[in-house]
């Protein structure tokens, strides 16, 4: 029992780590129906920017937080200009295709100027060094770090989408996107604004994954990133809440598979999981049936 | 299997003869070396993998992004097969059952994913591909020499198998396409309701169209495992499909011999990229998205190279030429 609440702490902080970056995943889904590809490449550019005000600059922890989800903010932003913008008319294969494009230039780019090496997290300070026991079981600041950073981005997220104006906008045009540009809102401005704040959740994930496995590489974004979209298409794909129960829910299978059965299998389990859910119920855990008109 | 053979016209068999003894000769004569040669395998195994994705993705809509997975099947099935028979036998036997065997999953797995539609699919046959990378790396390890690969496969590929097999593929890919099952699958992709409503079946021809590109890839993964000698299951992860899938979308989605001039360029590029693979990526990325602003269509669009075609172009290039004059 012991182990399995000590298995469960660990599922929900990896969780909330998929939970943030499947944030991205379905807001961007629920407002232009693409699947972005080069998320999970924002978040490695937020662990990667992370990496450098920690060890170039010396910077705090929060501080770099705040930074590399600004640049990812600025990222995700400049990536829908240049790419997606162009081709709000076109068909959604267009559009998927392009996204695989940016990711591969994320990649390999970064992996151009870093180096492909993995390098090692600087290790965290003070007193977030720390560990807390609860009879016998072990939470560590780290995890107690990553699960509350998790949760205030989350209840802000929230505030955002339903209590701001930015947010009734970005609700209006993921319902639909031609009667909201009727009643004035500024679709191109709200999609702008949707992208800001994904890859602003991404950065902060980047920063978050670093300091979980110790380790990042330039195409750490591609596992995580196909894993937080599992969880966003478990949870119903476009429903904010949905992919935050998504992340927990895969993370949390991620975790007993490798505690209870073996961790070769965690990534075959995520897949599997994957194709079950599009198969029984292609629209997700909170989804609604739609049927399509002809 | 009449009409597959009678579409086939004089005039292309000419043309393939020409190719196969023109190479033949430049390799005896010894001006195509060993290293020409190596590109030259990549590139018929590439044109073979796009011909087949080409036919799955650009002719019948269903978007892949598994392709790989196929290809793993076919090479691991020959690479086994030839390690226990080492003889040219062993080794066509292995092909064909690499390719069967591919075409199988490519069937089970078909038949429950091809109801989904664009990007679901595109995500499920993903995570197919992911899946068979893990059971050839952990769950058949005692086959497939896990993690570490499969080392020493006899090699057997010579110019006239690799040209038998690629020039085969290609034709009975295209016939496929010009038959009315072709048609019936290039209905399927305008207009999935419109073609139901006028009988097609479209699971059976969504389901024929996989199966099928799902064979091909196992032959081209069959010669790549006889060629290079040593497999392992990370080169067949996520990055190999999209590399197949930059060839279709480059040459252009719904032409058969788009796939065939992206996949000859793309090589040359990568050859000539060689000691930056990074950089290599990183213009296939951009390649994407360049294409995709500027020309969704691709080089071909859903044209196909013909001597009427070439003709048309050269007519316009001597008009404005004229013009000018």
């Amino acid at each position: 029992m012991e182990q399995f609440l000590q298995q469960v702490i660990n599922g929900i902080s990896l969780g909330s780590i998929y939970a943030l970056i499947a944030l991205g995943y379905t807001m961007v889904y629920g407002i232009i129906k693409l699947i972005n590809f080069a998320h999970g490449d924002v978040y490695m550019i937020g662990a990667y920017v992370g990496y450098f005000c920690m060890t170039s600059f010396k910077l705090g922890f929060f501080p770099s937080l705040l930074i590399s989800m600004l640049v990812c903010a600025i990222l995700g932003v400049t990536i829908e200009k240049i790419a997606y913008k162009p081709l709000r008319n076109a068909t959604r294969i267009a559009v998927l295709i392009t996204a695989i494009g940016v990711s591969l230039f994320i990649e390999y780019g970064t992996m151009f100027f870093v180096k492909p090496d993995p390098r090692s997290y600087p290790p965290l300070t003070g007193l977030m060094t720390r560990s807390f026991r609860i009879g016998n079981i072990v939470f560590s600041a780290q995890q107690i770090l990553i699960i509350s950073i998790t949760v205030v981005l989350m209840v802000l997220l929230q505030f955002i989408v339903k209590k701001t104006r930015i947010g009734k906008a970005m609700r209006a045009v993921s319902l639909d996107r031609d009667a909201a540009q009727l009643m004035g809102i500024s679709v191109d401005k709200t999609i702008s604004f949707t992208f800001l704040i994904g890859s602003a959740l991404a950065g902060a994930a980047g920063i978050l994954v670093g300091i979980y496995y110790n380790s990042i590489n330039p195409l750490m974004g591609m596992m995580p990133g196909l894993k937080a979209f599992v969880a966003a298409v478990f949870g119903g794909i476009g429903i904010i809440p949905g992919a935050m129960i998504g992340g927990y829910f895969i993370g949390l299978v991620e975790v007993m598979v490798a505690g209870y059965g073996n961790s070769m299998f965690r990534d075959a389990v995520v897949f599997a999981i994957l194709i079950i859910i599009l198969i029984v119920k292609p629209s997700g855990l909170l989804g609604k049936e739609t049927r399509e008109k002809v | 299997m009449d009409k597959l053979i009678k579409n086939t016209g004089i005039n292309k068999l000419i043309a393939l003869i020409v190719t196969f003894v023109i190479v033949q000769v430049l390799i005896s004569t010894n001006i195509i070396n060993d290293y020409i040669f190596s590109t030259l395998v990549t590139i018929c195994i590439n044109i073979i993998l796009a011909a087949s994705l080409n036919l799955i993705t650009g002719f019948t809509g269903q978007f892949s992004l598994g392709h790989a997975g196929f290809m793993s099947i076919g090479a691991y099935t020959c690479a086994i097969i030839t390690l226990r028979y080492s003889t040219v036998w062993g080794f066509v036997g292995g092909l064909v059952a690499g390719a069967v065997f591919a075409a199988m999953v490519g069937f089970l797995v078909g038949l429950p994913t091809l109801r989904l539609k664009g990007d679901y699919l595109a995500i499920a046959t993903l995570g197919m591909a992911e899946i068979i990378k893990i059971l050839f790396r952990n769950v058949l390890d005692d086959l497939t020499n896990g993690a570490a690969g499969l080392r020493g496969i006899p090699q057997f590929i010579n110019w006239a198998w690799l040209f038998l097999f690629t020039a085969g593929s290609v034709l009975l890919i295209s016939n496929f396409i010009n038959s009315s099952h072709g048609r019936a699958c290039i209905s399927i992709r305008e207009d999935e309701i419109a073609s139901e409503a006028m009988g097609v079946n479209s699971t059976k021809y969504k389901v024929t169209a996989f199966v099928t590109g799902a064979f091909f890839a196992g032959i081209a993964g069959a010669i790549y495992a006889s060629y290079f000698y040593y497999l392992k299951p990370d080169y067949f992860a996520f990055k190999k499909s999209i590399d197949i899938l930059v060839i279709v979308v480059l040459g252009g989605m719904g032409s058969i011999s788009g796939s065939v001039i992206a996949a000859i360029l793309l090589a040359l590029i990568s050859t000539y990229l060689q000691a930056f693979p990074e950089l290599n990526m990183v213009i296939n990325g951009a390649l994407f998205v360049i294409i995709m602003i500027f020309r969704p269509q691709g080089i071909m669009g859903s044209k196909e190279l013909s001597l009427s075609l070439i003709k048309k172009w050269t007519g316009q290039f001597g008009r404005k030429n004229g013009g000018a004059a």
